[in-house]
């Protein structure tokens, strides 16, 4: 098993350098959603058919894979943009600087002093690389709608993390992540309404104007 | 005498076949878009009219603009020497030939881009300029690839990167990398010998150009050179592809071959598909996507080294 979860774990590092290069917001959304139903996988893979895991996939694929994704288009068909324009640091700067941070991340994994069990794998870093894509596509672009994305990339680093912890955490801290997320992209798209509506733009720099 | 026979098997099997992959790129094409399409043989025709034509040389060229051609047809036979076809080894492998294999692909790419600023026309010269930038930019991607399969198979000539362990690779923890590292080297394939999505061979609109721009003024002999140059770097530069993908030991020579022979037939095929679904990328988004191939081959170097 531990070859198709390594599998599921190298899609989604390549669904962060696909997110961090790319210009158009519809593809940037597929390939989150894409990422939402690989990690959906990644319980299955890892702790075998059982409830709890079943239980856990299911939410994950539902509300990672499909659920926010079509928030998402919804938002973007409703607001009508197609593509970020001039973000704060260039797509082929954010591309380095994400292939840095993934190879840092598995610098700094092998440093841990990680549980036997998990050294040496593929969670602990790909979890630190695709937290820190999340973090860099959070700050390094202008629209809110790229902004969730980066929001959604980041928790899917804390999923990774959370799945090598499923035996050991109870469901509800789990379902909390989960529901967090959901009311993050609830208020988020009330938020974006909101600046649609008073700058007819969803440029977030227009927040730090003063305005008479 | 054994050393001998090999060695024409290679160039054989390079010098003979190459064209004909062309011809299946051609077809896999013609047939995608629901056309009867030229028949397989075809570049071979066109090879043996374009060496009957007369040959027109301008008067302001000097011996550099028919240097490109000739470089263009005896630097990827010489590369050929070094490049493994399937489980046949290459005629002649040493330590660290690898270096030699890429920067022999520079020698040529030197002698092609002259041979077009020699002629003088401002077209010829920003296709050049293209040629040199893209090519700088597939370059790492190449070397990369290399050390990552120089580093799993823990030698440095191309004969022992690509030697029988591949296929015990493939099943144990360093089969991700070298999913990764053949699509990078199918990436540099497309660029390398211009192809969709990164140029189109058969534009002859100038300003998307990118080689076939530099070869615009030859004509005759010297352009059957420039296109059978192109075959038999397509055949060489597949050629470690299809042995990843296709890595198996047969035992005998004919077997081997005929195994390398499908693999490069499917290879072309699977080039006419992409040629066929995908569409041009805009000249601005070509770096875009090959420094993203230099981080996806850098990755798959991470993913060994630890």
């Amino acid at each position: 098993m531990t070859e198709l979860s390594n599998l599921c774990l190298l899609l989604v590092i390549l669904v962060n350098f696909f997110a961090l290069g790319s210009s158009r917001l519809t593809a940037c959304i597929q390939a989150v959603a894409l990422q939402g139903a690989v990690l959906a996988l990644l319980p299955l893979a890892t702790h075998g058919l059982s409830s709890h895991s079943l239980l856990l996939a299911g939410g994950a694929l539902a509300l990672k894979g499909v659920f926010i994704p079509w928030l998402l288009l919804r938002a973007i068909r409703e607001v009508h943009i197609r593509r970020e324009m001039e973000p704060l640091i260039g797509f082929v700067p954010t591309l380095l600087l994400g292939a840095l941070a993934t190879a840092g991340a598995f610098i700094f994994a092998d440093l841990l002093p990680l549980v036997e069990a998990h050294q040496g794998g593929l969670f602990i870093p790909t979890s630190l690389a695709t937290l820190f894509s999340g973090f860099l596509l959070l700050i390094s672009r202008r629209k809110a709608i790229t902004q969730v994305v980066g929001y959604l990339i980041l928790e899917n680093g804390i999923f990774i993390f959370g799945i090598l912890l499923a035996e050991a955490m109870p469901m509800m801290v789990e379902a909390g992540v989960l529901l967090d997320l959901l009311v993050g992209v609830f208020v988020m798209g009330i938020v974006l309404d909101q600046i649609n509506r008073e700058f007819s733009t969803l440029d977030t720099e227009q927040l730090s104007a003063l305005k008479e | 005498m054994e050393m001998l026979a090999r060695t024409a098997l290679h160039l054989l099997l390079l010098l003979l076949v190459a064209p004909l992959l062309q011809g299946v790129i051609v077809r896999t094409k013609a047939l995608f878009a629901g056309r009867v399409g030229a028949p397989l043989l075809q570049p071979y025709h066109d090879l043996a009219r374009l060496l009957r034509k007369e040959c027109v040389v301008s008067r302001t060229t000097t011996w550099v603009f028919l240097a490109g051609p000739a470089a263009g047809v005896a630097v990827p036979i010489l590369a050929a020497l070094f490049m493994p076809f399937g489980a046949l080894p290459a005629p002649i492998a040493f330590t660290g030939d690898l270096l030699l294999f890429v920067y022999l692909f520079g020698v040529a790419r030197f002698f092609t881009v002259a041979s077009a600023l020699d002629t003088g026309s401002s077209f010829e010269g920003m296709g050049g300029a293209r040629e040199v930038t893209f090519a700088c930019l597939a370059e790492p991607i190449v070397l990369f690839c290399l050390i990552v399969l120089a580093r799993i198979a823990d030698a440095l000539s191309l004969t022992a990167l690509l030697g029988p362990h591949l296929a015990a690779t493939w099943r144990g923890p360093a089969g991700l990398s070298l999913g990764l590292v053949v699509v990078c080297l199918l990436v540099v394939l497309l660029v390398e010998n211009s192809r969709i999505p990164f140029d189109d061979p058969n534009t002859h609109l100038e300003l998307t150009m990118i080689h076939e721009v530099m070869v615009l003024d030859h004509s005759g002999p010297p352009l059957a050179m420039v296109l059978y140059g192109a075959a038999l770097k397509l055949m060489v530069l597949g050629a470690p592809i299809v042995r990843l993908l296709l890595p198996v030991n047969t035992g005998s020579w004919a077997g081997d071959a005929l195994v390398f022979l499908g693999g490069m037939l499917l290879l072309a095929m699977l080039i006419g598909v992409i040629e066929s679904i995908m569409a041009r990328l805009r000249l601005v988004r070509i770096p875009q996507v090959l420094i993203g191939t230099t981080m996806l081959s850098g990755f798959a170097l991470v993913l060994v080294l630890r």
